[in-house]
């Protein structure tokens, strides 16, 4: 399960160039968009294309991703609940 | 204004709703959009987005200008010089020597070729010839060697509000008596860059969209080419040619908020009418009739309307006309500017088509019909992406 | 009398090699690749600005160029580029990845006047924006638009010149325009610099 959230912190440092990010700095109920990690409205939609393309979700309501890509641990249970 | 008055004396364009400037007036005039379902574009897309597409294909279009069988046009390329053969033909240019510049703006330019050849640089050598029509500098040539202009030749590429700085781009040089008259405006064509591209965004709409409308969803795209000649006011009366509209003013400013999306306050666009009102030397009170970009998507409504609001204390009379071509991308200040000159010729605003309720943040509705009134200021808005906010104003010929 | 104006500060990049009103600030291994060397560059001038690690080359190339090109600069200073190749290197990626997944970060630098509003948004920019595609640097197109805006103090300065990233190389010359200062703003001005080694 914590392999999870793990795969999620490399993946997002690596999709979305955080080069100033290490995995150990990413805690997972950190706000994704708030100042610590400081995600964009164009990260966002990176993060609609990561889940389709690495988890096979496809989120069509961009207003559903708020929820969704809240912190690393609300990204995990939803990947998790569509699996 | 800065010294000579600038006057239009020639217009040019093609469009989802229309193939010239006539036609294009006909279906302003009776509500009467281009967008539908895409049928010459090849997308998986097709049955999704709704788009203002042309529906001339590449094939007639190169017949229509008769260029040989190994022409190498784009089909923006094809789009631009369809359009701008137009707009010189009426500005009656008889020679066309080194003091006739050109000024296109494009942002795809020949993506469309791009996209259906890149794969194939490999196995077919003698496509390599394409490569070079990635760059928008290859379609503006493409254009200016048709046209025979040799003159300044210059190419825009600063998103959707590449055709209205075009525009402001030709007026400079004019002023500054570098060329005596320019053909100016933008091409674009539909292609799956775009499509794909602006669907990764989100912010197209899979219904018509509905610009400055609470619910609006998204933007449509579209293509077409639109262009102006320009001259001085001395230099059209000295050759007795008729004056369409004048060019009073014009602005351009940066937003400086985002790649791709317009700040809340709308900084840019406030700065760029108001700029352009100076330029002028106008007041607010003072303009008849907007257009607006008004793409509908829920930032530029707001983001525009907004800034708007800021500015005039009464809000004009305002539409988009984005719900009848699509969003053109470059080509939109263009096409803009040729229906903000109709506007002042028919003396008439334009509706603002699938409008049904007033977005709870700002204060005004758009114009819902179409209707004959007084119009003697015509204010045009473009803002492109990479916060770059243009506005134009335009004034009735006498 | 025509009004003068000058060229007050300039700043050049390319085979990985800095240069600022001439002289050599920054070199660094011309092997490495350009998205190594944007990298060396970035923590030589402490850069500090996170949003960098998301941009495009033509963008980062923008920011690093206006960041030694001057320390501050006046909310109403213009800008007029030029390149050759538009956003090709963005263009080709998004390119590559039609048929499977589009990348919207990828997509918002398949336009050449993004660099434009990168560098506005770093350093609070908000006066005109030109950006222009020519076959080889066309200085004389530059200096006009230029001269028209600080003579009709749309700008009280202006950064331009070219800013060229394709798939390739790159090459980066641009210039700090102002109504004092000593060296005369011309196109053979801008021209012998731009072709100067």
């Amino acid at each position: 399960m914590s392999n999870l959230r793990e795969e999620l912190k490399e993946k997002i440092i690596e999709q979305l160039n955080l080069e100033d990010l290490s995995v150990e700095d990413i805690q997972n109920d950190d706000l994704l968009f708030g100042d610590e990690i400081g995600l964009d409205s164009i990260d966002a939609l990176e993060l609609i294309v990561l889940l389709e393309k690495d988890y096979g979700i496809k989120l069509t309501d961009p207003a559903e991703g708020k929820e969704v890509f809240k912190s690393i641990e609300t990204l995990a249970q939803f990947i998790e609940s569509k699996q | 204004m800065d010294n000579e008055r600038i006057v239009v004396t020639g217009m040019g364009v093609t469009s989802a709703i229309g193939n010239n400037v006539e036609e294009n007036f006909s279906a302003l005039q009776q509500s009467k959009s281009g967008i539908g379902k895409i049928e010459i574009l090849e997308t998986v897309h097709q049955d999704h987005f709704p788009v203002g597409e042309i529906k001339m294909s590449n094939e007639a279009l190169a017949e229509y200008l008769k260029l040989p069988d190994f022409h190498y046009f784009t089909r923006a390329a094809l789009l631009g010089a369809y359009a701008a053969k137009q707009a010189l033909q009426q500005a009656n240019i008889e020679e066309i020597d080194f003091q006739t510049g050109f000024v296109n703006g494009t942002s795809v330019g020949g993506m469309d070729v791009t996209e259906k050849l890149y794969h194939t640089y490999k196995e077919n050598p003698s496509n390599f010839l394409f490569i070079e029509a990635q760059h928008p500098g290859f379609t503006t040539n493409k254009i200016a060697d048709y046209l025979g202009i040799n003159g300044v030749v210059t190419t825009i590429s600063t998103a959707c509000s590449s055709g209205a700085n075009a525009v402001m781009m030709g007026a400079k040089l004019l002023q500054k008596k570098r060329l005596k008259r320019v053909l100016v405006g933008a091409t674009d064509c539909l292609s799956k860059f775009t499509l794909n591209g602006f669907h990764s965004l989100r912010i197209l709409s899979s219904d018509l969209c509905q610009p400055f409308d609470q619910h609006r969803k998204g933007l449509n795209l579209g293509e077409a080419a639109g262009y102006l000649v320009l001259e001085t006011e001395e230099d059209a009366k000295k050759r007795n040619q008729p004056i369409l509209a004048y060019l009073e003013g014009y602005a351009n400013a940066n937003d400086a908020h985002h790649q791709t999306a317009s700040s809340a306050t709308g900084e840019g666009s406030f700065l760029a009418m108001q700029q352009a009102l100076k330029n002028a030397n106008l007041n607010p009170q003072q303009i008849d009739y907007i257009n607006a970009h008004g793409t509908a998507t829920p930032n530029n409504d707001l983001s525009e309307g907004t800034a708007i609001q800021r500015l005039f204390q009464e809000t004009p009379m305002l539409s988009s006309t984005k719900a009848f071509t699509g969003h053109t991308l470059a080509a939109a200040g263009a096409i803009e500017a040729v229906f903000s000159i109709l506007s002042l010729q028919h003396q008439c605003v334009f509706p603002n088509l699938n409008f049904q309720t007033k977005m709870e943040d700002l204060n005004f509705s758009p114009q819902t019909s179409f209707q004959k009134q007084e119009v003697n200021y015509v204010l045009s808005n473009s803002f492109g992406f990479g916060g770059n906010c243009s506005s134009l104003i335009f004034s009735k010929a006498l | 009398m025509r009004k003068e104006f000058y060229i007050t500060a300039s700043v050049k990049i390319k085979n990985n090699e800095i240069f600022k009103n001439d002289r050599s600030i920054f070199k660094a291994n011309k092997s490495l690749s350009i998205q190594d060397f944007l990298k060396e560059t970035y923590q030589f001038l402490d850069l500090s600005y996170a949003k960098f690690h998301k941009m495009d080359v033509l963008c980062k190339l923008g920011i690093i160029a206006t960041t030694v090109l001057k320390k501050d600069y006046p909310s109403d200073t213009a800008l007029v580029l030029q390149n050759k190749s538009s956003s090709e290197v963005s263009d080709f990626q998004h390119q590559e990845k039609l048929n499977d997944f589009p990348s919207p970060a990828n997509f918002v630098y398949t336009l050449p006047n993004i660099v434009m509003g990168e560098i506005s948004i770093k350093h609070q920019l908000q006066s005109e924006n030109a950006f222009f595609i020519a076959e080889e640097f066309q200085p004389q197109i530059i200096v006009s638009h230029t001269e028209s805006l600080l003579k009709n103090n749309k700008a009280s300065a202006t950064i331009c010149g070219w800013l060229e990233a394709n798939l390739n190389d790159y090459y980066v010359f641009l210039n700090y325009i102002e109504p004092q200062g000593e060296v005369v703003f011309s196109a053979p001005a801008l021209l012998e610099n731009y072709i100067h080694e």
